[in-house]
């Protein structure tokens, strides 16, 4: 597997050719507490770098989602709608949130495990 | 006081206010007693013109309907009664219950499938149901199809205006179109094919909202059933008074993948750590206090003793009380209108279309003919020309049970006469 990548918004990602998988971190999820629903698009919808693309809401708050590449959706987890404490438990597995295939690309300031932890931990 | 806050007189402690906007004085009558407050407040309220309800014919959207003793025996006890509605579960698991009651209600009388704890009347239920709309589809515009309620539609207007909403007057919706709303029946009173609007607003993606009278749900067919996919109403005539206006109680119905975009408070059943079944609110975070500006609507409150009186009446007349109370309307109007469509210049205005309790009635020298009605003791038809031109000398009549056989032959000898 890719080199799992971060967003200054708490976003994750892994890039494999042009398939990009996005979820949200486990520093992310932890912060939010337990999520109780996400509000998710529909795959085709194309998505700009850094555009909003959903909700995840917790019994604390709801946060907008955003798109860390530019991209065309190609999937969604769609067994969030049931068990979207999926992203508590396995944020970086069966909590993942979209696929993407990428267009242009993968941005160059996204972050690296170490740099993400210290923005984490700030 | 002026002492304790550091200023010498009154005028000091004004000295930020512009002279030009001060009264020189304030010239209160002297304080009066209890006794003679009442013995005032009767004097002025012996001025004004109190119809009987059963010489009552006006209706739009407000009307005057038997309310059983059983309303006001719940919902003046103090539990109920109270200055404010507490929502912590281990407080007020009867508040809680009591609203429950409500949803179910409504959600079974409208036939969907989930209910919230009310709106404050009618027009705010049509105009947070479009406002659902609008975020569940991210369109921009909202088709109002016929005679809605011309208030409901002004208070629809001024929730739009803010958000960007065109708000657009037709049948068909489009690619832009995130609701057709439509009455059923319609201010006229007249029955809309709500089925056929249904299906066009989903031709084009767009929702079907259906503003609803409550009581027509006992003999129409309820939203749920021909695909509406949110019902919104007033739900006045369900044992509260007329009361100048208000306050009445609205209510809103959902389909339930679209509960997440309800506007306001909605209860929950669960259960207790030993098991026992109790009432909590639920899905709060739709609420402002979570999403906050994401949310569908700022409402965080209802009209909860209003919602009581409501849940009291229906429960108290059961399906077949209902039935019955539409049926007798729908009699009744129907006997008055053929007779008073056999008054000499009276005809009835849609005469192709089929209506349940209200007509509307093309009547020559209207305004004098209500005049005279009201010299004799009788509110007749609401002139509609008021909010649309096309209705001149239109007025629509309306009956309930409460205006009995004698009353109707009242009506017909005033105007006879």
């Amino acid at each position: 597997m890719a080199d799992r990548r971060y967003t200054k918004s708490h976003e994750w990602l892994t890039v494999d050719g042009k398939a990009v998988t996005v979820g949200i971190t486990d520093f992310a999820q932890s912060q939010l507490g337990d999520v109780v629903f996400l509000e998710l698009p529909a795959p085709g919808r194309k998505l700009a770098l850094g555009e909003s693309f959903g909700v995840v809401e917790s019994v604390k708050a709801a946060s907008d989602l955003y798109s860390p590449v530019a991209g065309r959706i190609t999937a969604v987890n769609d067994k969030l709608t049931a068990h979207p404490e999926l992203v508590n438990s396995d944020p970086y597995g069966d909590g993942w949130i979209l696929k993407l295939e990428l267009s242009g690309d993968v941005p160059s300031d996204l972050l690296d495990e170490a740099s993400y932890k210290k923005i984490a931990e700030a | 006081m002026l002492a304790a806050i550091g200023v010498s007189s009154m005028d000091d402690l004004l000295v930020d206010i512009p002279r030009s906007l001060r009264l020189p004085a304030l010239e209160l009558p002297v304080g009066l007693s209890e006794f003679e407050t009442m013995a005032q407040m009767k004097s002025l309220a012996a001025r004004n013109q109190v119809f009987a309800d059963r010489l009552t014919f006006r209706g739009g959207g407000v009307y005057r309907r038997f309310i059983p003793s059983a309303v006001a025996a719940v919902t003046s006890k103090p539990e109920f009664y109270s200055a404010y509605t507490p929502y912590q579960p281990e407080a007020s698991q009867g508040t809680l219950q009591a609203i429950y009651e409500f949803q179910t209600l409504i959600a079974e009388l409208t036939a969907l499938d989930v209910a919230n704890a009310s709106m404050y009347d009618g027009a705010t239920a049509v105009a947070e149901a479009a406002m659902m709309a609008h975020i569940h589809t991210d369109r921009n515009e909202v088709v109002v199809a016929g005679y809605l309620h011309p208030e409901y539609l002004e208070v629809l207007r001024a929730f739009s205006e803010g958000r960007g909403i065109k708000v657009r007057k037709g049948t068909e919706a489009n690619s832009k179109t995130a609701a057709v709303v439509f009455q059923q029946p319609d201010f006229l009173g007249l029955l809309v094919d709500a089925h056929g609007l249904t299906e066009s607003a989903h031709k084009a993606g767009a929702l079907a909202i259906a503003c609803v009278d409550p009581i027509s749900l006992a003999i129409l067919a309820p939203p749920g059933e021909y695909g509406a996919d949110i019902a919104a109403g007033e739900g006045q005539q369900l044992g509260l008074s007329p009361s100048f206006g208000g306050p009445h109680v609205g209510f809103i119905a959902c389909r339930k993948d679209l509960v997440r975009r309800l506007p306001g408070r909605l209860i929950g059943s669960s259960h207790d750590a030993a098991g026992r079944r109790g009432f909590v609110l639920t899905l709060t975070a739709r609420e402002q206090h979570i999403r906050r500006e994401r949310a569908t609507s700022n409402i965080c409150t209802n009209h909860s003793l209003c919602a009581l009186a409501a849940s009291v009446y229906m429960t108290y007349m059961g399906a077949d009380g209902l039935r019955q109370v539409a049926e007798v309307s729908f009699k009744r109007a129907h006997a008055l209108a053929e007779r008073l469509s056999a008054l000499p210049g009276w005809e009835m205005a849609f005469p192709e279309r089929q209506f349940l309790n209200e007509f509307p009635i093309r009547v020559p020298k209207g305004p004098a003919v209500l005049r005279r009605l009201a010299r004799n003791g009788i509110l007749g038809g609401l002139d509609v020309h008021r909010w649309f031109r096309e209705l001149k000398g239109v007025l629509t009549f309306t009956c309930t049970e409460v205006n009995d056989a004698r009353a109707l032959d009242e009506l017909v000898e005033a105007l006879a006469s």
